[in-house]
């Protein structure tokens, strides 16, 4: 328990962290920035299981577990989106998001 | 003790067995044993039916003075539900029997003769088919029941004659008459079928003898409930009575049977001429107590149509000049004559006179008239035309057709002692105690009925001789047996006693003989033959004389008194354009446009929406997260009010 802050200041960093995600998911062109907002996306979730378990059950780790494996899935996630987004630069020779819309035929 | 009536429904069963038979294989048969099983099936027929006919009257169909009638099958046909029971049957009283000996004794004669006729037609098999088709449908009427089974078998011998009087299908004119008799009799039976549907659905019932029974509180009930002017029943009485003036060509829905005449010869003998067309004049007799009892207003209706056709078809056979027309429109003035004769009837004892000779002629006529259309058949068979003109001077080519129509012609003009002076007289009798007006209009027309069929008559067989390019030849010997056979039954059943056997009560009286009605009769029918002979038995120009003297009339006459123009003008110009045009205009605007309203906004409203799946990623997640803070700012606001 860190003196003199509470769970507001921890609940407040993780929703901006969940709008700058979400912002650069939506505004972003670029494959690659549009991956990383997501992953700023998980990682406010994160903060989120933390806080809420040290703050309401500190004596349980399930809140800690569940952060983990998002960290485990989140770098699963990364290598499978990196991986298709490289045969997306090979298949149509750029990665920006706009040129990306055949599956709509 | 009973008599056993149950083989009757042979009749029917084998007529139909071999027109299944016949129609179904009969182009993998010859056609002369196509032809030869139709005529054994109904030769079956006829001595079924005079053995039913012998065993009825002069057996113990009359019991305590009074003919029985018996119901041997009548079997559930259609159940809906405890009120509405359908059953198909056959029903034994005299009429019945009557028709039965009438019908098969004509279609006997007509199968025989179509095997001289119809030789080495296209199509004799179907010919032979169609042949047993109608003579099954034409018993199952007659022995019907109840009034729903007539109206199904009154359909099946429409379809029948529509079937052959198109029989020559690739002849446009036979189409088009067939045509027209098919939707102007079904025209008529939508009458009839109403009329039954009141009937019916204030009685409760279709069969005949709960109708006719005299304690019958349905019935008296009708008679008390008034719609404009008439009672319920008299109306349903009336409408029944179109369907009866459809079938029977009766003004203003006789157009289709000059018509009819493009059908073969045979069948015109047959169909248009003995059996058919008298299925209306037997409909009103089926149904004549209600009539007599309850609604005498509908009787006298049936009166004066029947009244106002003898003289109208009168009329216009006087100058036709297409042999078979002739007796086309003699036809109708004599069914008039039958409607006539059951319109001026009363119901007990010698008060059914009219009923009687209206059955007594039914059945004479067939025979006469059917032997009169197998002669203008052989005529027609021999010189290849059916214009009067064509045709003179034939006597000696055909001597036995020429005897035949003689008697036939006497037979048709009230000339004793062949059969239709004696039912002419009964009718004549029976109006002239009814309504003088109706007796002397009927007198007139059996002066006319006298002068066109000795017009046809000199015009065919004597008049000018001409040179023919074929020798015309006599009939080969199947026809002429046709012929002779009914020239001697047209020369005998006058002398049966009618009203011993058909009464409309069922209780047979006596007739006694009309001198003041027979000599006049007679008297105005030798005039017409006279005066036929004066003008046509040597070719003489007085007839066109007279003829131009009064081209007004004379025209009038000979174009059917424009009937069919009055009909062409009032479907076209007044049912097309008034009624189909603004349907057609309602179907296509209103009906086909809000269908094609419907799948044009569709069509719009997907030509915009399909812009939303643009495959933009981003696109789609912003739209998913705005909803997402929507739906969450609606439910903070919600939760907090």
């Amino acid at each position: 328990m860190i003196e003199g802050v509470g769970v507001t200041e921890f609940l407040v960093v993780s929703t901006i962290m969940f709008f700058i995600g979400i912002y650069g998911f939506v505004v972003r062109k670029n494959l690659i920035t549009i991956l990383m907002s997501v992953e700023l996306i998980l990682n406010s979730v994160n903060i989120n299981f933390v806080v809420f378990n040290k703050y309401l059950y500190p004596d349980l780790l399930q809140g800690y577990m569940i952060s983990l494996f998002v960290i485990g899935i989140a770098a699963a996630e990364a290598a499978v989106a990196i991986a298709i987004i490289l045969n997306v630069y090979r298949n149509l020779q750029g990665i920006d998001i706009e040129h990306i819309n055949t599956m709509k035929h | 003790m009973q008599i056993d009536f149950s083989y009757v429904i042979w009749i029917p069963a084998v007529l139909l067995v071999s027109f299944l038979v016949v129609g179904l294989f009969g182009n993998k048969l010859k056609p002369m044993l196509s032809g030869a099983i139709a005529t054994l099936a109904i030769l079956l027929g006829m001595v079924l039916s005079y053995t039913a006919a012998f065993q009825y009257f002069l057996g113990r169909g009359l019991v305590d003075g009074t003919y029985q009638t018996f119901i041997p099958q009548n079997w559930e046909w259609l159940s809906f539900y405890d009120t509405l029971v359908i059953k198909l049957g056959v029903m034994i009283d005299p009429i019945s029997i009557m028709m039965l000996v009438v019908v098969t004794t004509i279609s006997s004669m007509v199968h025989i003769y179509s095997f001289g006729y119809m030789k080495g037609e296209q199509g004799f098999e179907r010919f032979y088919a169609y042949l047993s088709l109608f003579s099954f449908s034409m018993i199952g009427l007659v022995i019907a029941t109840n009034i729903f089974q007539m109206y199904i078998f009154w359909e099946l011998v429409g379809v029948s004659s529509f079937l052959l009087i198109g029989f020559y299908y690739t002849k446009p004119s036979a189409v088009a008459a067939s045509k027209k008799a098919f939707i102007v009799t079904r025209f008529a039976d939508f009458g009839f079928l109403v009329g039954i549907l009141v009937l019916s659905y204030y009685t409760k019932t279709f069969d005949f003898q709960e109708l006719m029974s005299p304690d019958n509180a349905a019935i008296t009930n009708m008679t008390g409930i008034s719609f404009m002017g008439m009672s319920v029943l008299s109306w349903a009485l009336l409408l029944i009575f179109m369907g009866g003036a459809g079938k029977s060509a009766m003004f203003p829905l006789h157009i289709w049977l000059p018509d009819a005449m493009e059908g073969p010869t045979p069948v015109s003998a047959l169909i248009h001429a003995a059996t058919m067309v008298v299925a209306g004049v037997y409909l009103v007799a089926r149904l004549f107590g209600l009539y007599v009892l309850h609604a005498p207003d509908a009787l006298a209706v049936v009166a004066g149509v029947g009244a106002f056709t003898s003289l109208f078809a009168a009329l216009i056979a006087v100058t036709q000049t297409d042999i078979k027309r002739v007796l086309a429109f003699s036809t109708m003035s004599q069914i008039g004559y039958m409607m006539l004769a059951l319109g001026v009837s009363g119901y007990v004892g010698a008060e059914g006179l009219g009923f009687t000779a209206s059955m007594f002629h039914l059945f004479t006529h067939a025979m006469f008239k059917a032997l009169l259309f197998l002669g203008a058949g052989a005529v027609i068979h021999a010189v290849h035309s059916n214009e009067m003109g064509d045709m003179g001077g034939l006597r000696k080519y055909l001597p036995i057709t020429h005897i035949t129509f003689l008697i036939a012609a006497l037979a048709i003009s009230g000339i004793p002692p062949f059969a239709g002076f004696f039912s002419k007289d009964e009718i004549l009798a029976a109006a002239y105690e009814s309504n003088q007006l109706y007796f002397w209009t009927e007198w007139a027309v059996a002066g006319l009925t006298a002068f066109y069929m000795f017009r046809l008559y000199f015009n065919i067989f004597w008049g000018n001789k001409r040179e023919y390019e074929h020798k015309p030849h006599e009939a080969p010997f199947s026809m002429s047996f046709a012929l002779i056979f009914l020239a001697i039954m047209t020369s005998i059943v006058g002398f049966i006693p009618f009203s011993h056997y058909v009464a409309p009560s069922l209780i047979p009286f006596e007739t006694h003989f009309h001198w003041n009605i027979a000599i006049p009769s007679v008297a105005i029918g030798v005039f017409g033959i006279v005066v036929a002979a004066i003008l046509y038995i040597k070719p003489k120009s007085t007839a066109d004389k007279i003829a131009n003297a009064m081209p007004g009339l004379y025209k009038l006459s000979l174009r059917k008194f424009y009937i069919d123009e009055i009909y062409v003008w009032v479907t076209h110009s007044i049912i097309f354009n008034s009624i189909a045009r603004p349907i057609a205009w309602f179907d296509k605007k209103v009906v086909d446009g809000s269908m094609d309203g419907m799948a044009w906004v569709t069509n719009k409203v997907s030509d915009k929406t399909k812009g939303l799946q643009s495959g933009q990623l981003q696109q789609y997640a912003f739209v998913m997260i705005a909803g997402v803070v929507g739906l969450a700012l609606f439910i903070l606001y919600w939760s907090n009010r």
